[in-house]
């Protein structure tokens, strides 16, 4: 019997070809997700850092002193609620934008629609980096468009601050995180009025046609049919929005010119500084990065208990 | 205005309920037709707007300095150029090499990670759709969570491993990550495909005396295609994009550096080039714009259903 054959004969008689079809993905899984995910959580309980690589000094194990650091540094809580801030008014507007737009597509004639879905597509389209330093040059003091034509607008209308060379990024968390969240908005609605779109596709048309005879307004038609309707879709974005909102770093690294400013670091941001900068310190950026897991876990849940009440599993 | 109200001796009942039903339907024309014109109105708005800053990026792309820095900005060149484009293909602003040569790396990282990616989840799809095994639904629930860890959290213990391994700085280590963190989507987006081929398909060719190998590729593949572009979008996307893992990984090692690496250092070096750096950026996003438009049709079903990862 040849060799081919005869694996072949074991593989079937003890049913191993399911498990030889996942291996290769799984050892993928296992080196890239899995593996570095226990080693985080072991840092987190370790004084790991430059001299324990370097083997000037022992690893130690510290229990809980990392995470008893972190919460007791001011500038991680600093960071948590520019993290959560940010996310309150940005996710609300992105979902409010995105169904805005999605609602109007479906109404538009086709050659409008078509000419407002490939602006929104050539949004999102553009990678986070071009965008963010696109936004830059838009905000920028020195030649920036935003603050030329601010300096041009009537005090009455833009207050009185002194618009030319306005300095949007490095003067405060909360001027920096305004262009953050307008550039999150313009790179994320596209997606919410996409799916959006996609979902008011499948709301039968009588159903409108009825609410119209009986007299409904739009506000009421949106509220009592089409909210109910496509209320599992709105879920998922929202629940996405809060998590790519909460995870956002390329934009805020690019923004606040890394690592520049301290005060305008969010969660992301401090993490990396804590395990990058210097000195850098495995432990205390493991912690940070098991309290940021745990935080995005707790909204995931609600995402695979809303998958699996779907059926995704079956 | 209206004939409602009016009662004349030569007006019949049923002559004003005409009437009033003309006029009526005349005022629904009128009002609809101006509704029609507020939602183009407010959809030209729409595009407007968003266009903007990209029209913005490639207009200040093509203005020479003295116009980039005016003291009123116009929204055109009015002396267009293509200075800043030469500036960095000849690689002299940026220091460290010419827009090719990141182009380059980009698009082999790019195409690898997609064929890498597509093959890996592929296979592990087929296990998950076709076989009822021990451990399948642990599996499923596991892809579903670990697509959702933030990859800045696991970045210091790839960074770490990748840099025993001796795979930092150099495009291989980027491509092992940017594949496998593809996996779960594209795993969890591609059994749905495998799932809705016929089974009697393959056992009929099966009986026919096919081997595995021949059923899988003569049968599956095919019909499992639209599932792979789908996933194969998402892996583009994603490894094009990435920005986290390239900016540890490569370091101070120039000459490997990712599109995005490149224009963040290029940014990052300061003395305010903004004609070339506008240049590079247009470059690094016109052809994923373009993929865009391509593949716009699949792009929704297929990014919906893996849209978890941001």
């Amino acid at each position: 019997m040849p060799l081919g054959t005869r694996a072949g004969a074991f593989v079937r008689r003890h049913r191993l070809a399911p498990y030889l079809l996942l291996a290769p993905a799984l050892a993928g899984i296992a080196l890239v997700l899995l593996w570095p995910l226990a080693q985080v959580l072991i840092f987190s309980f370790q004084n790991y850092g430059l001299p324990q690589i370097t083997g000037a000094a022992p690893t130690q194990w510290v229990g809980q002193a990392n995470f008893a650091a972190t919460l007791a540094d001011p500038e991680f809580w600093l960071s948590l609620r520019i993290t959560v801030l940010f996310a309150a008014v940005a996710v609300p507007l992105t979902l409010i934008a995105g169904t805005v737009v999605g609602l109007l597509l479906n109404r538009l004639g086709k050659k409008m629609a078509a000419f407002v879905s490939t602006a929104a597509l050539l949004a999102w389209a553009t990678p986070p980096v071009s965008a963010s330093v696109l936004f830059y040059w838009l905000f920028n003091p020195d030649g920036g468009l935003v603050d030329w034509t601010l300096s041009k607008l009537p005090h009455a209308l833009v207050g009185s601050t002194d618009w030319a060379g306005f300095n949007w990024t490095t003067t405060g968390a909360l001027q920096a995180y305004t262009v953050l969240t307008m550039l999150v908005v313009w790179q994320a609605f596209p997606f919410i009025a996409v799916t959006t779109l996609a979902g008011l596709k499948t709301v039968p048309a009588e159903l409108y046609e009825a609410a119209r005879v009986d007299g409904a307004g739009p506000w009421r038609v949106f509220w009592k049919i089409t909210y109910p309707l496509l209320k599992p879709i709105f879920l998922v974005l929202l629940l996405l929005s809060v998590i790519w909102d909460f995870n956002v770093f390329t934009q805020t690294y690019i923004l606040t010119g890394f690592p520049g400013n301290r005060d305008e670091f969010n969660l992301a941001l401090y993490m990396y500084d804590k395990a990058f900068g210097f000195p850098p310190s495995y432990g205390l950026g493991g912690a940070l990065a098991v309290i940021f897991t745990v935080i995005l876990l707790v909204i995931t849940v609600g995402y695979v208990r809303s998958s699996v009440r779907q059926g995704a599993l079956t | 205005m209206t004939s409602t109200g009016i009662t004349g001796t030569g007006t019949t009942a049923a002559g004003q309920a005409i009437a009033r039903t003309r006029t009526a339907r005349g005022r629904a024309a009128a009002t609809r037709r101006a509704k029609t014109m507020s939602l183009n109105g407010f959809g030209l708005l729409v595009a407007l707007v968003t266009l903007f800053p990209i029209f913005w990026m490639v207009s200040t792309a093509f203005k020479p300095s003295q116009e980039i820095y005016s003291l009123t900005p116009s929204l055109l060149p009015s002396h267009p150029t293509v200075g800043n484009f030469s500036q960095v293909i000849s690689g002299q602003v940026s220091g460290i090499g010419s827009v090719f040569l990141f182009f380059r790396n980009s698009l082999t990282v790019t195409l690898a990670t997609v064929l890498l990616a597509s093959l890996l989840s592929l296979l592990a799809s087929v296990a998950v759709a076709r076989f009822r095994f021990r451990f399948r639904a642990a599996f499923l629930i596991m892809l579903l969570i670990v697509q959702m860890i933030p990859g800045q959290a696991l970045i210091i213990a790839l960074f770490l491993d990748f840099n025993r391994l001796n795979l930092l700085e150099n495009l291989t280590g980027l491509i092992i990550v940017y594949a496998a963190q593809a996996l779960p989507v594209s795993i969890w987006m591609l059994r749905n495909f495998v799932a809705t081929v016929p089974r009697e398909l393959e056992e009929a060719a099966a009986i026919d005396g096919a081997s595995p190998a021949r059923i899988f590729w003569r049968i599956l593949f095919p019909l499992v295609a639209p599932g792979l572009v789908a996933t194969s979008i998402f892996a583009f996307i994603t490894a094009y994009n990435e920005f986290i893992v390239a900016l540890t990984f490569l370091g101070q090692a120039h000459s490997t550096y990712t599109l995005p690496i490149y224009v963040t250092y290029f940014f990052g070096r300061g003395g305010a080039q903004w004609g070339p750096i506008m240049a590079a950026s247009t470059l690094y996003t016109i052809p994923v714009m373009i993929f865009f438009l391509i593949v716009r049709r699949r792009l929704v079903g297929g990014l919906v259903a893996g849209a978890v990862k941001g």
